[in-house]
């Protein structure tokens, strides 16, 4: 297991970028730290299976270096970097035997048989194909086919990371959620170091400590699946998770205070001074809350999802989304107020700190 | 659910029925009725049950031309088959190129079989052929209207060039449908040139490659028109192949009944053989 560190990469598919617009990566310079389980978030599109594929070494960066454990290694090949990786769709040796899928990798690389006999042995315990290690690979079930996939990376214990690219996508919803704890336990129990690419927000925030959200091509925000709740960097981050996602709106700020229409706003803290641009407030729909007293919005509908409703409402001409509990009330002369605790003031699409 | 039947739909397919009946079944019973009976002029007929059946499959010459037609047959797979998917591994899997060697590899098949012959037969000439001139011109004796095996090596030549290309289409369809994963899971798992070959596109271009060589079987086993403009089937019966001679046998000699017999035993020949290839390719694939 190593640390990966991406120094400064981006990448190009075209021969000659001229812009930030032909970069599908513009810069990435992060460490992902030994035995980390990261999470790299984002739309279809935003570079993270790029960053993946740079990391195998199945896409060499047009600029920028990459690390495991200090050693320079942006000029090997896949094979010598050492890597594991899980594509999307399963990909098996159809004539082979599971076994001999499992015995391949380390086939390959010359490893004296009892040792391979061994390793293959271990890995259909932990992945739990051992009943069928004689079976032929082909008539197997698609999730099946994705733990083989995995066994592969696994048979070899000296590798430096594991990589995922979204490889639940075509397994059935009950398998989803035993793959990822049986993931998440692996994890735990061997200290791999994964990489786990997907647009899932659920499978993210559930798989990994470090989840990474990227948005055309940057990074936009590290943090743990709290911090990208509570303290969302960057707007995006506030679209992209949540169900309903974050509430933003153009305000003005004065002081302690942002004024959206006629409404004034206590702000929790004076953003920094010198805050230019764009100015928005954000605010989560958990931290709306709705009641008797505070600033009057109407209600366009209400959707109930089970353990509690969502309320669409027109504030200030603006959308506006909240979350109430099931058993509330809704008020006839409805208004709202914002818990300073869930409020964040951006500008240019940045999170801004506030000064007590 | 309920089945309505209704009989009346069966006048539906009846212009189809009167179509195969003319041009497929009605042509065939005449062979078979040939088959049975020995002609003579003014047309009488003479019933001989299975005299001619019996004189074909004991004749030297029915079985010298079938050896040849094997062997003819064998060698083309033999060549075409590795040939083929040697050339579509070859070949671009995206870019501009991939248009042009696709058209490339297109334009033989469409050119005329008789007009393949007959280029060949002139290309191949020693005095004034460029084929047959260069080969002369290196030092070896080439002539291909005298010299049975010059005759075999331009024919065997001749076929790779016209068909070759139907298996590189063939496997090239079967190549390019790999995902990229599968390429790329190889390389982090370490596997050679050979194994990706081996373990991953030829697993994959299986079912390709058994049409591939069944229609390259069935056609090289009825090969006719080719070989009759290039060589006639000579120097001496050196290239006489079972088509030409059943066309000696049927209109060069006039043997409707040997030529009849001959003709149902080389159908059922075919029709045995493809079934066979059929069943054993497919089922070593329900195996799996």
């Amino acid at each position: 297991m190593a640390r990966i560190d991406c120094h400064h990469i981006r990448h190009a598919y075209g021969p000659h970028p001229k812009s930030d617009k032909d970069y599908a990566l513009k810069e990435v310079h992060h460490a992902f730290e030994d035995g980390g389980a990261y999470a790299l978030l984002g739309p279809s599109g935003c570079g993270k299976t790029t960053l993946l594929n740079i990391i195998s070494g199945l896409l060499y960066p047009s600029h920028g270096e990459l690390l495991f454990d200090g050693k320079d290694v942006t000029n090997l090949s896949t094979q010598e970097r050492n890597i594991a990786q899980v594509f999307q769709f399963p990909v098996i040796y159809d004539t082979m035997t599971v076994y001999d899928n499992l015995a391949f990798p380390l086939r390959n690389r010359g490893v004296p048989e009892p040792d391979v006999d061994r390793k293959v042995r271990d890995t259909l315990e932990m992945t739990g194909l051992a009943d069928m290690a004689k079976r032929r690979a082909r008539g197997l079930t698609a999730d099946q086919k994705q733990k083989i996939s995995l066994g592969r990376g696994l048979v070899r214990s000296d590798v430096n990371a594991i990589l995922f690219d979204e490889p639940l996508t075509v397994i059935d919803p009950h398998m989803k959620w035993v793959l990822r704890s049986q993931l998440k336990q692996l994890h735990r129990r061997f200290g791999f170091t994964m990489v786990y690419v997907t647009h899932d927000q659920t499978e993210a925030l559930t798989f990994a400590e470090n989840v990474v959200v990227m948005y055309e091509g940057e990074i936009v925000q590290i943090g743990s699946p709290a911090e990208l709740f509570e303290r969302p960097k960057h707007t995006f981050v506030g679209y992209f998770i949540g169900s309903p996602g974050m509430n933003v709106m153009p305000v003005a700020v004065e002081g302690r205070s942002a004024r959206l229409g006629s409404q004034t706003i206590e702000l929790p803290g004076a953003p920094k001074a010198g805050t230019t641009g764009v100015i928005e407030l954000g605010i989560r729909p958990e931290y709306v809350r709705l009641g008797a007293s505070g600033m009057p919005v109407s209600i366009r509908k209400v959707e109930d999802i089970g353990r509690h409703k969502v309320v669409r409402a027109s504030f200030e001409g603006r959308d506006i989304a909240a979350i109430v509990g099931e058993d509330e009330v809704i008020p006839a002369d409805p208004k709202i107020a914002f818990d300073p605790a869930g409020i964040n003031i951006y500008a240019d699409s940045w999170r801004v700190e506030m000064g007590g | 659910m309920d089945k309505t039947w209704n009989n009346k739909a069966w006048f539906m397919v009846l212009p189809v029925l009167v179509l195969v009946a003319f041009n497929a079944i009605i042509p065939l019973m005449t062979v078979v009725n040939y088959s049975v009976q020995e002609t003579f002029g003014n047309n009488l007929f003479f019933f001989e049950g299975v005299k001619w059946f019996q004189e074909v499959l004991n004749s030297p010459r029915f079985h010298a031309s079938l050896l040849r037609q094997f062997a003819f047959t064998g060698l083309i797979l033999l060549i075409e088959v590795p040939l083929g998917v040697a050339v579509a591994l070859a070949m671009p899997r995206s870019g501009p190129w991939v248009a042009v060697c696709l058209v490339l590899m297109s334009l033989p098949l469409l050119i005329p079989w008789n007009v393949v012959g007959a280029m060949w037969n002139i290309f191949a000439l020693p005095d004034i052929g460029l084929l047959g001139y260069v080969i002369n011109a290196m030092g070896i004796s080439y002539n291909f209207t005298s010299q049975p095996l010059s005759a075999w090596f331009t024919v065997v030549l001749m076929d790779v060039w016209h068909w070759t290309s139907l298996v590189v289409l063939l496997a090239y369809a079967g190549l390019v449908s790999i995902p990229d994963a599968y390429y790329q899971a190889a390389k982090i798992d370490g596997a050679s040139r050979w194994s990706v070959f081996r373990f991953i596109q030829l697993p994959k271009m299986k079912r390709v490659l058994t049409i591939a060589m069944l229609l390259r079987f069935m056609d090289s086993f009825m090969v006719y028109t080719e070989p009759f403009v290039l060589t006639g089937g000579g120097p001496g019966n050196a290239t006489t192949f079972l088509s030409i001679d059943l066309v000696k046998a049927a209109l060069g000699e006039f043997n409707l009944g040997i030529a009849a017999a001959m003709s149902i035993i080389y159908f059922l020949m075919t029709l045995l053989v493809s079934w066979l290839f059929y069943t054993l390719m497919t089922q070593s694939e329900a195996e799996g």
